[in-house]
């Protein structure tokens, strides 16, 4: 009788507090869930970049991809862009692919900055799909993308170099 | 475990005040009191003597109804709290949320926020106490329920005098009992609908039972409610998203894995005016100026067919025309759009003409859409124009150099380069609203502003909320237990003879002034004394 209540009392109490336990974690990692998990295969798309080449994402793979949004208003998102043009110059032979995505400007405004940024990377402008597909909000955010077209790590914010080394080196195949 | 073994036979679980059947009192404190303690009908609730592991400790501390209500107290407190200063999501999205409530509010309004406060509802520590008036919620229902079930299933016809002179309704009758005067009891009894049992001559009648369950339905409710609201935490189950579209545009609508699109054909603001809307208003109107009257877009929903992936060019089947107004939301598949914002005028096109400063005469217009303008535009007779650069969102950087704050054409800015026969090599000129600056010294042509096309743009919600239904039946639970527990009363009356009198006792958990006028009606005629009160006036207080 005594043992059968204790029994019935920590059952009910786990429930109630795994539901609880629940809640709360689902509440404070509602806001940096995204909609691109870890692990999964990244959302693919395809977009023409400014020099008239499409870019199908499924169809690097075998490659890494090095997926990066930006705007030309964001200051961190042009101070990383030199960093990253190194970096590709570095990596694009070793099967590293960088792949950088206008969330939505106008080509003259684009080209413009790539111009001043002397950016040699190819730039894709998208206007809204593959942001929403991404779950895209702050900027700059970068996406690694491995041989097999899984994401391996989603970074918000500024990258300084080493960083965006360490992060190519990441998915060389 | 000591279990109490009444004198009638029965045996009751640790704890019991009042013998589950028969009623005789099984606590010595009881025995000095006028009347009993009909709580729970004096079962084992609360079964504080089980305190030795600490989950009894933890069961006993929620299994406290002074707890339960402390807990709802400090929530009342903190949900005030909140309401002091705006939370963070309702102030203006300038600046850091810091700044913002000390500019505003001086030192409360940084305490405020660094307290937390700004987000006060979905802090850890406001997620904890709702969580935890749940967790009372149930435990306090279990720990009543089931003795207080078990207690009223067991009652015996037959209860101890003690504990019947112990009722607040309490009479004996000098005249021995009769057949003739129970049965017209009974026959009264019957016609306000009491259910009657019988154990030697013994009665007793009962009405609404069922009232008793009444506040533990209502629990059930709340429980399911919280549920409901905590099933807004799983993905999927909850989205609330904004989405703007400009007239003309047709974008993806977010959350539907890309599968649904939304064209914006128009936005309209509507206004009340006089001449239309009736004299009735007139007066009204002069006294708040304008006055809106409808806010409402016009959008087409469409459908993509076959597998394409974002970015590629969707093909679209159209779905429906609709007008979204407000409270009159488009509803597809679960989800519905609401009306929730506007931008009226918003730049969308920009007219120049090329002119010759000392003569004023043009050499032709150009139109940007400020959304893609051009590189360069060609004009006649060897004229042509090309921007050089172009700020949608102009501003000053830090630095001094132009730059643009975001992609809206809020406030857009141009460097022209203007090419004619005199200047070959053309001529530089910087343009912004209301400002040109000639960055090479004094320019013979200019770019004259001519026009300027403007659109609306639909600032809509999408919603899917399938947690709803689960929220209304927790809702519908919890009002049928409140009328369940409200509108009936669970009134009984014990008939015992007792050495050739006879006693009557009678009880209900509410509204003791209903069950004493029905007594009289019942007792009419029987020739037995109607109970009577037995609290004393300082008693009846409360």
């Amino acid at each position: 009788m005594k043992k059968q209540r204790l029994v019935l009392r920590t059952a009910i109490l786990l429930v109630l507090i795994a539901a609880v336990g629940y809640t709360l974690y689902a509440n404070f990692t509602k806001d940096d869930i995204q909609k691109v998990e870890v692990g999964k295969t990244a959302p693919d798309f395809v977009l023409v970049d400014m020099e008239g080449e499409k870019h199908r994402l499924s169809d690097y793979r075998g490659e890494g991809v090095f997926l990066n949004f930006w705007a030309t208003w964001c200051k961190p998102c042009e101070r990383e862009m030199p960093y990253i043009d190194n970096q590709y110059q570095h990596f694009k032979d070793k099967g590293v692919k960088v792949l950088t995505i206008d969330v939505g400007e106008s080509e003259l405004v684009v080209n413009n900055f790539i111009e001043r940024h002397n950016l040699s990377f190819p730039v894709m402008i998208d206007k809204g799909e593959v942001q929403t597909a991404y779950g895209i909000n702050p900027l700059p955010i970068t996406f690694l993308i491995d041989k097999d077209g899984k994401v391996v790590r989603s970074h918000t914010g500024e990258l300084n170099e080493s960083t965006v080394r360490q992060f190519m080196e990441e998915i060389q195949p | 475990m000591n279990e109490v073994k009444c004198e009638c036979g029965h045996v009751n679980p640790h704890g019991t005040v009042l013998c589950e059947s028969c009623g005789n009192i099984l606590e010595e404190k009881e025995r000095q009191k006028q009347l009993v303690d009909m709580r729970y009908e004096g079962s084992a609730r609360r079964s504080q003597t089980y305190n030795k592991t600490i989950v009894d400790k933890i069961w006993n501390f929620f299994s406290s109804v002074k707890v339960g209500v402390w807990l709802i107290v400090v929530t009342l407190v903190a949900s005030a709290l909140g309401t002091i200063l705006p939370q963070e999501m309702y102030i203006p999205p300038v600046g850091t949320a810091a700044e913002y409530y000390e500019d505003q509010y001086g030192w409360f309004g940084k305490l405020y926020y660094d307290l937390g406060f700004h987000n006060l509802y979905s802090s850890w520590w406001y997620l904890i106490l709702i969580a935890s008036i749940g967790i009372s919620l149930v435990i306090c229902s279990l720990d009543r329920v089931v003795p207080l079930y078990r207690a009223l299933n067991k009652q015996r016809v037959t209860r101890h005098e003690g504990f019947l002179k112990r009722q607040r309704l309490f009479g004996v009758s000098d005249t021995p009992p009769s057949s003739d005067s129970l049965q017209k009891l009974k026959d009264n009894l019957k016609k306000k609908r009491y259910s009657i049992r019988e154990e030697n001559g013994n009665i007793l009648a009962e009405k609404n039972r069922f009232s008793r369950w009444g506040p533990y339905v209502n629990h059930v409710g709340l429980i399911i409610f919280l549920i409901g609201g905590m099933l807004r935490f799983v993905p999927g189950m909850y989205i609330d998203q904004v989405v703007w579209i400009r007239e003309g545009e047709t974008k993806v609508i977010p959350e539907t894995e890309g599968e649904y699109y939304l064209h914006n054909d128009q936005f309209i603001l509507e206004l009340y005016d006089k001449e239309n809307d009736g004299e009735v208003f007139g007066e009204a109107l002069d006294r708040n100026g304008m006055v809106v009257k409808n806010y409402q877009s016009n959008v087409t929903l469409y459908k993509k067919d076959g597998d394409t992936v974002p970015g590629e060019e969707p093909e679209l089947d159209k779905v429906k025309d609709f007008q979204i107004r407000v409270n009159e939301p488009l509803k597809f598949e679960g989800f519905a759009l609401y009306q929730v914002d506007y931008k009226l005028n918003e730049l969308n096109k920009m007219t120049f003409t090329l002119q010759e400063k000392e003569t004023g005469k043009e050499f032709g217009e150009i139109q940007i859409d400020l959304f893609d303008p051009k590189k360069s535009y060609e004009l006649a007779n060897g004229y042509s124009v090309d921007v050089m650069s172009y700020f949608p969102d102009f501003e000053f950087n830090s630095d001094g150099e132009p730059a643009t704050k975001s992609r809206i054409p809020n406030n857009p800015a141009f460097i022209f380069k203007m090419i004619t026969p005199d200047n070959p090599e053309g001529e530089i000129s910087f343009v912004a609203i209301q400002e040109t600056i000639e960055p090479m010294g004094d320019n013979e042509y200019k770019m004259a502003f001519k026009a300027a096309e403007t659109k609306n743009v639909a600032g809509l919600t999408v919603r899917k909320d399938l947690t709803l239904w689960i929220i209304s039946l927790g809702g519908l639970i919890f009002m049928i237990g409140v009328v369940q527990g409200a509108y009936w009363n669970h009134r009984r009356l014990w008939v015992r003879a007792v050495d050739g009198k006879v006693w009557t006792a009678g009880h209900t958990n509410k509204n003791w002034h209903g069950l004493k006028r029905e007594l009289d009606d019942i007792f009419a005629g029987t020739g037995l004394d109607v109970p009577k009160e037995q609290l004393t006036d300082d008693g009846k207080k409360g």
